[in-house]
């Protein structure tokens, strides 16, 4: 019998090393898909284990911070953003079952300590419990009230940048919601009208009016082809694009140059300008200030979107048919966010060279170090420090006695632009784009306002302004 | 006396190992924790040593690998409960003094195993007995849907783990005194050699009782473990393979159609094919066993360091101290922690058949060999379950899982096997040297 036994034991050893090959199968082989399985909320749980980092604005104020239940294995953190709907949309928030957003998804490793394998094993043995790193942005409570407040519940989007560091001042989208809601109320928000979950500064493609004229000048300076003294007839109507072209309110100008010709906003002028410099020369600059690509900054990449020309929600480039002149004024399907205005304007106050923009200045680990500092970074030099300082004094026209008046600053020289685009009939979106000090500027913002039946000049300028003189005094 | 000796060296692995695990686990959960915890791993040494002085006395020439490695189990079982739930550790713990008793008795009242032979049929009857007990009215209890238990009032059991042992007593002494009626008179088909018809008749009965029972308490693991190591047993007693595999081809056939039949099994297969389909349903249980083996990797996460409580304070993994403790052993010690424990069971297996080839008396190696494959197979069948090699059903981790029933029943097996490898050892001992020592 003693044979049997063995051929007996030769098939348990064969069993067993089934249920060894299966286990190393789930603990190893197949363990990223398990891991990934939809079903699998173990991530989610274990990350509410951890002690996630704090995220302060650039004043101190605690913009979220965690609530503890239980204590021991049962000890789980809860996110709570003391600020409510003040930086909603550019903090975002974390929940386990709606996910995360905003700078609580971008700089999630950060904020959860995400160490690799071996340091986590060397944690593990001198007995210490995994803390996130605290995250400090740049943002400024105080001129985000004072966005927020003059926006006084029109729907509409503030941004405010330094042009020569990219720090992201200020990001207010009005309708807003509050992060503490989303775990109860999150089916409401995402169908409520008005949609308070859309970030309006990075995600809404709005026609940019005559804001854009900044961006042809820019290009027809830079490239040669004109000088502020350049002088075009500003007769309305003019044939562009095969189509006439009126200028706003059918207001008739002699021959002026484009330092007039901006200051009044004359479309007839600007749009010879854009059809003489040419699409090619014109997608050329519109790609130096970021136009064509999402723009590189610090939220997740699917939360901001690429402005420009776009055709059932393609992006279409300089082979594509295009009424240049009508780009040229900021109309034709040109589709921009206040982000990407923000960082026009920003390239002009900083001499040409556009700044990466950025929300978050530093990580400082539990115990206060900081272990990492978001340095400037030049994303492109988009024309010559002579082109942006001409068109400064252009813009700066704009202010002192053309449409933007309304963003005038006591003392201080503004440089801006109006722009209105008319939606349908007497519904416009109204926009500013402006820097201040024009001598050394200090800050570059982008207002709008949607579906307002007033325009750049009366509406958006009087934000631009209160929120300027917020961050510059 | 050598072989004590021997025995008192494997108990040094089992001292660190409740040294280590509870340490670790009282390090790691510091603030769930009272020091007075770690008692429980100091009593649990104590009875070690208490056993190993009780075997020394009373069989002195037992098998020397056999307790250690069971003590070796229980160890690891006991560091895993005390890491899920102190409460439980502490109960358990007083399990192992009951099972001790248990051992005890078997021990010191059952001098010569082969008494057993005579009583076979009132052995056989109190396992059906034991078997049928879940399912009467009042008394019965049903878990997940299988037949599984007996609650009575104060005391709750589960019978299966009782009647294993009365079922294996019974085949291995009917097959003992059969087994070569059952070969006479083959005739060889095809290279084969077919038994007459005629005596197909025990095969045929042990599977309707199987089919039967898997009617009757629901439970395909508990069936496959009673049928796996009758086949085993058959195998032993006639050498027959033709049997075992018409037995398996029986036991696959009969399932299906019962599957058909009794939702109850038909669901736990379908499970077992798809588990993500119901993930959050019928088959969370599988789902989070799975994703807890996958949280584990090839070292885990560290003793106390897998996530195992949910933010109401529940258990992510159902039932973690019972059937899905394998996955948590997986999750906080990883591939290395769950193949120590497959190879310790596997180790255990050896030494079991190891005291069968050794027994002189044919009852005595179909009985050795019929518990060691019972115990192996219950192993099997669970560990099978927990990493989705079969469908998963409700067996405990013998000497693992949490249980009075399960503890107490192993460790009468345990008594049975060594009491077996003391006899015939000492008997070959005595012939070797037939000068008294």
């Amino acid at each position: 019998m003693n044979p049997r036994i063995r051929q007996l034991f030769g098939l348990l050893i064969l069993l067993f090393g089934l249920l060894v090959g299966f286990t190393s199968y789930w603990s190893i082989f197949d363990a990223d898909g398990l891991k990934a399985n939809k079903a699998n909320k173990r991530l989610l749980l274990e990350e509410q284990r951890i002690r996630r980092g704090l995220i302060f604005a650039s004043d101190g104020t605690v913009l979220a911070r965690n609530r503890i239940t239980g204590s021991g294995s049962t000890r789980f953190f809860r996110r709570f953003y003391p600020v409510g709907n003040l930086f909603s949309d550019a903090v975002g928030y974390n929940f386990v079952r709606q996910g995360r957003a905003g700078l609580e998804r971008s700089y999630n490793s950060d904020l959860t300590d995400e160490t690799d394998e071996f340091q986590r094993i060397l944690d593990q043995l001198r007995g210490q419990q995994r803390e996130g790193n605290d995250v400090l942005t740049t943002l400024d409570p105080a001129a985000q009230r004072t966005a927020i407040a003059e926006l006084a519940g029109r729907t509409g989007a503030v941004v405010a940048i330094e042009p020569q560091t990219g720090r992201v001042r200020v990001m207010a989208s009005v309708p807003s919601f509050d992060s503490n809601a989303i775990p109860t109320e999150f089916a409401r928000l995402s169908r409520a009208p008005g949609a308070p979950l859309f970030d309006r500064v990075t995600q809404s493609g709005y026609p940019p009016g005559s804001t854009f004229k900044v961006v042809t000048a820019a290009a027809a300076l830079d490239s040669g082809k004109f000088t502020p003294q350049s002088v075009l007839s500003g007769r309305s109507p003019r044939t562009i694009g095969g189509v006439p072209l009126r200028n706003f309110g059918g207001e008739q100008f002699g021959s002026i140059d484009l330092t007039t010709a901006l200051t009044h906003s004359v479309n007839t002028v600007w749009a010879q300008v854009g059809e003489r410099v040419g699409k090619r020369t014109m997608f050329d600059y519109m790609q130096r200030f970021g136009f064509n690509s999402k723009p590189r900054i610090d939220l997740p990449r699917d939360e901001v979107r690429a402005s420009g020309v776009f055709q059932n929600g393609k992006l279409l480039d300089d082979s594509d048919a295009i009424d240049i002149g009508r780009v040229a004024i900021g109309q034709e399907r040109l589709l921009v966010t206040p982000l990407q205005m923000a960082m026009v304007v920003a390239a002009i106050g900083n001499g040409g060279k556009l700044e990466r923009p950025h929300l978050v200045d530093r990580i400082k680990d539990p115990d206060g170090t900081t272990i990492r500092r978001i340095k400037p970074s030049q994303e492109s030099e988009v024309m010559k420090p002579a082109t942006a300082q001409a068109l400064a004094s252009m813009m700066s026209q704009v202010v002192k006695e053309g449409t933007g008046t309304a963003a005038a600053l006591q003392g201080i020289d503004v440089a801006g632009k109006t722009g209105t685009a008319e939606i349908s009939g007497p519904v416009n979106q109204a926009w500013f784009i402006a820097f201040a000090p024009v001598s050394s500027p200090r800050i570059a913002v982008a207002v709008t306002v949607e579906r307002t039946t007033g325009q750049g000049g009366t509406v958006a300028a009087p934000i631009a302004k209160q929120v300027m003189e917020a961050l510059v005094r | 006396m050598r072989a004590r000796g021997r025995e008192l060296f494997g108990l040094i692995p089992v001292s660190f190992l409740v040294t280590a695990g509870f340490t670790a686990v009282y390090i790691a959960r510091r603030s769930d924790l009272a020091s007075t915890t770690l008692t429980y791993g100091a009593l649990s040494l104590g009875l070690c040593l208490v056993v190993h002085l009780f075997i020394r006395h009373m069989l002195p020439d037992a098998d020397p690998y056999l307790f250690p490695l069971a003590a070796l189990l229980a160890a690891f079982g006991l560091v895993m409960i005390y890491r899920i739930d102190v409460g439980l550790a502490r109960q358990q713990a007083g399990w192992f003094v009951a099972g001790i008793v248990f051992f005890v008795a078997t021990v010191v009242w059952l001098r010569d195993v082969r008494v057993l032979e005579r009583y076979r049929y009132v052995i056989a009857s109190i396992g059906i007995v034991l078997l049928m007990l879940p399912r009467l009215p009042v008394i019965g209890s049903q878990v997940n849907g299988a037949y599984l238990g007996v609650d009575l009032g104060p005391i709750a059991f589960q019978p299966t783990e009782f009647a294993k042992l009365c079922i294996v007593v019974f085949l291995a002494s009917y097959l003992f005194e059969r087994g070569d009626v059952l070969v006479i008179g083959a005739r060889r088909v095809l290279g084969m050699t077919l038994p007459p018809l005629k005596h197909f008749g025990p095969l045929i009965v042990v599977w309707g009782v199987t089919m039967f029972l898997l009617i009757y308490i629901r439970d395909l693991g508990s069936s496959l473990m009673f049928f796996g190591a009758f086949l085993a047993l058959l195998y032993l007693a006639t050498g027959r393979l033709f049997f075992v595999l018409s037995g398996m081809a029986l036991f696959v056939a009969g399932s299906w159609v019962i599957a058909g039949a009794i939702p109850h099994v038909h669901q736990r297969i379908d499970i077992w094919l798809d588990p993500w389909k119901h993930a959050e349903s019928s088959g969370y249980q599988i789902a989070q066993s799975l994703f807890a083996q996958a949280d584990g990797g090839l070292f885990g996460q560290g003793l106390g360091e897998s996530l195992l409580k949910l933010p109401g304070g529940g258990s992510i993994v159902p039932a973690p101290h019972t059937d899905l403790i394998y996955a948590v052993i997986t999750d906080e010690l990883g591939l290395f922690g769950a193949a120590a424990i497959v190879l310790t069971y596997l180790l255990f297996a050896e030494r079991g058949f190891k005291v069968a080839s050794l027994a002189e008396d044919g009852f005595l190696k179909l009985l050795a060999s019929g518990l060691t494959v019972v115990f192996a197979l219950q192993a099997f069948v669970i560990v099978g379950g927990v990493t989705r090699v079969i469908p998963l059903t409700g067996v405990t981790l013998p000497f693992v899982s949490y249980g009075g029933s399960s503890i107490v029943a192993n460790f009468v097996l345990l008594a049975l096997l060594l009491i077996i490898s003391d006899h015939s050892r000492s008997e070959r001992l005595r012939r070797a040297s037939p000068v008294v020592r």
